[in-house]
Formats: C-alpha cells, structure tokens, sequence
C-alpha cells in the first residue's frame, strides 16, 4: 500500500473526521486560531510582574497557582495544575518535560522546538549546568540547580527575579521585561 | 531607573512564542484535531498523551508532530482505516490537482 506523507495523512485524517461529524471543523479553526496567535507568553508575563507587585498575589500564587492564575484569566487544557517555581539567589529551577512536551499552554502558549528536542529533555537532567550554559543561561557556581519535570499531573511556571532597578515600574512595564525563557528557567532576567 | 522597554523589537514583550509554532500547516491541523477531540468529549488529553509518549519513546528523533499524528490515529483506534487513508488521500489529491488546471 502507498505511504502517505504525514501533510497527506492529516488532511485525510480530518477531512474523515469531519465527514462523520466526529470533528467541528470550526471548533478546530477556533483552537488553532487561538494557540498560533492569541495565546502566548504574554500572559505568564503578567502573571509574573502582579506577583512581584502584589504581595497578596504572590502568596496566592504559592498556596494555589492554578487559581490564581486562572483569577487572570488564563486557564484552559494544560494548565489545569499549576505549580509556581520562584527563582532566588539561592536555587535556580529549570523545567523539562522527560516523557514528551508538557508544557503550560494557557500561560506560555506552545513549547518552543527545542523545548521537545529529544536531546534537551534527555540532557538537562543529567547536565543541567552545561545545558544552560549552551543556551546562553550562566548560572553562578553558588546557586544551586533544580530541574522539575512536567508531567500530565503538574505543570510548572517558574517566577524569576525581579530585576534591579526596576521600582518605578508599573504592571504592565514589568510584564514586558519578562521573557518566555526565564518563565521555563533557561534564562535569567 | 535602567529598565528600557521596546514596544517591538527584541526585547518587547513577549506575545509570541519567538518562533514559528508550527513549522508546517498539517502541523497546526493535526494539534487541532487532538484539541477538538478531546473537547467534544471524543478522548481524554490524557488519553492521547500516553500514545504520544509511547510514540515519541519508540523513535525519539521522529519529528515531533509525526510522533503526535501516529499517537493521534492510535487515540482514535481501528475508527480510520489505512484503507480508508489512502482512499481519501487519493481522493483529496484529485481536488487539488482539479483546481491547479483549473482555478
């Protein structure tokens, strides 16, 4: 039998799916409308700078993240638990998904390509500092490292510093300072 | 006061991924039809995600939206066909070949 390319095997796959009314082909249009455009780091962003600005927030945001955060608005398939990881002088954390991609899709949007490379999910738990390193990330020798490992129970957001100098800023200044990276730990603001 | 905000640029805010999301349009298509699935109730997400890690731990360096298709048709078991594949792929290739001579 002909082999299929994989765009070949989606097309046909859905247009079946349709065909037998399994799929709603604009609940479709509707999901990946939204995670290619609307849903993306933006929002962990800003659960970010109200936690470092509110301090009833970030308490809220330790005992019950997945609420808090969903109090912001952002919820939805993959962020159903939330755990927050705050970054401190003393430990850095770093997430992975060892088994696939898991990954917080309501507050981060889609993983990035090397969040699911086969060889950043094997190597950050065995090297995490030489890792880190590779993707422009030092951390200094006296902070420890704790690599977390999402899984369909838990996913992580990680809380970074707030930067130096930074006082004067409002909500919305802060949020833009905070990168999709720092929120999964392979960066440091 | 060091902070210097870009409205775009490098260093504005973060409101897409950095990247493309998906590298190819049956990419997007394929992690939609999971999200509808599991929304109509067809599957569980977690359901889905077993067979995508057991599709991804047999063949780690398969790309990934091909280990999420496979998981995908192994969500819906014996519902699609080979046959039934290859019968509508034909069929959809006849469409597009029929709209290239004749737009």
């Amino acid at each position: 039998m002909e082999r299929l390319s994989p765009a070949e095997r989606t097309a046909a796959l859905e247009s079946l799916l349709v065909e037998r009314e399994l799929v709603d082909p604009s609940v479709m249009d509707g999901f990946i409308a939204r995670y290619e455009r609307d849903v993306g780091p933006m929002n962990g962003a800003r659960v970010v700078a109200r936690a470092w600005t509110d301090p009833e927030y970030l308490a809220w945001l330790r005992s019950d993240a997945t609420a808090a955060i969903a109090d912001l608005g952002f919820s939805g398939p993959q962020g159903e638990h939330m755990v927050a990881l705050e970054q401190t002088d003393e430990v850095h954390h770093v997430v992975v998904c060892t088994l696939c991609s898991c990954y917080p899709w309501p507050v981060l949007g889609l993983p990035p390509s090397w969040y699911k490379d086969p060889a950043y999910r094997s190597r950050v738990v065995r090297e995490p500092r030489a890792v880190l390193a590779e993707m422009g990330c030092e951390v200094p020798a006296d902070v420890r490292i704790e690599v977390w490992d999402s899984s369909s129970e838990v996913r992580y957001l990680v809380v970074p510093q707030r930067p130096a100098g930074t006082d004067d800023l409002g909500v919305e200044e802060l949020a833009a300072l905070v990168t999709r990276d720092a929120m999964v730990g392979v960066a440091r603001l | 006061m060091s902070a210097v905000l870009d409205v775009d640029g490098p260093a504005a805010p973060p409101r897409a991924n950095g990247e493309l999301v998906f590298a190819a349009p049956w990419e997007s298509r394929a992690f939609g039809l999971v999200l509808t699935l599991v929304d109509a109730g067809r599957c569980t997400y977690e359901d889905f995600r077993r067979r995508l890690v057991a599709r991804i731990g047999e063949d780690p360096d398969r790309p990934y939206y091909e280990s999420w298709l496979a998981g995908l048709e192994d969500v819906l078991g014996g519902l699609v066909d080979e046959a039934a594949l290859v019968a509508r792929a034909a069929v959809l290739r006849e469409v597009d070949d029929h709209e290239d001579h004749h737009p």
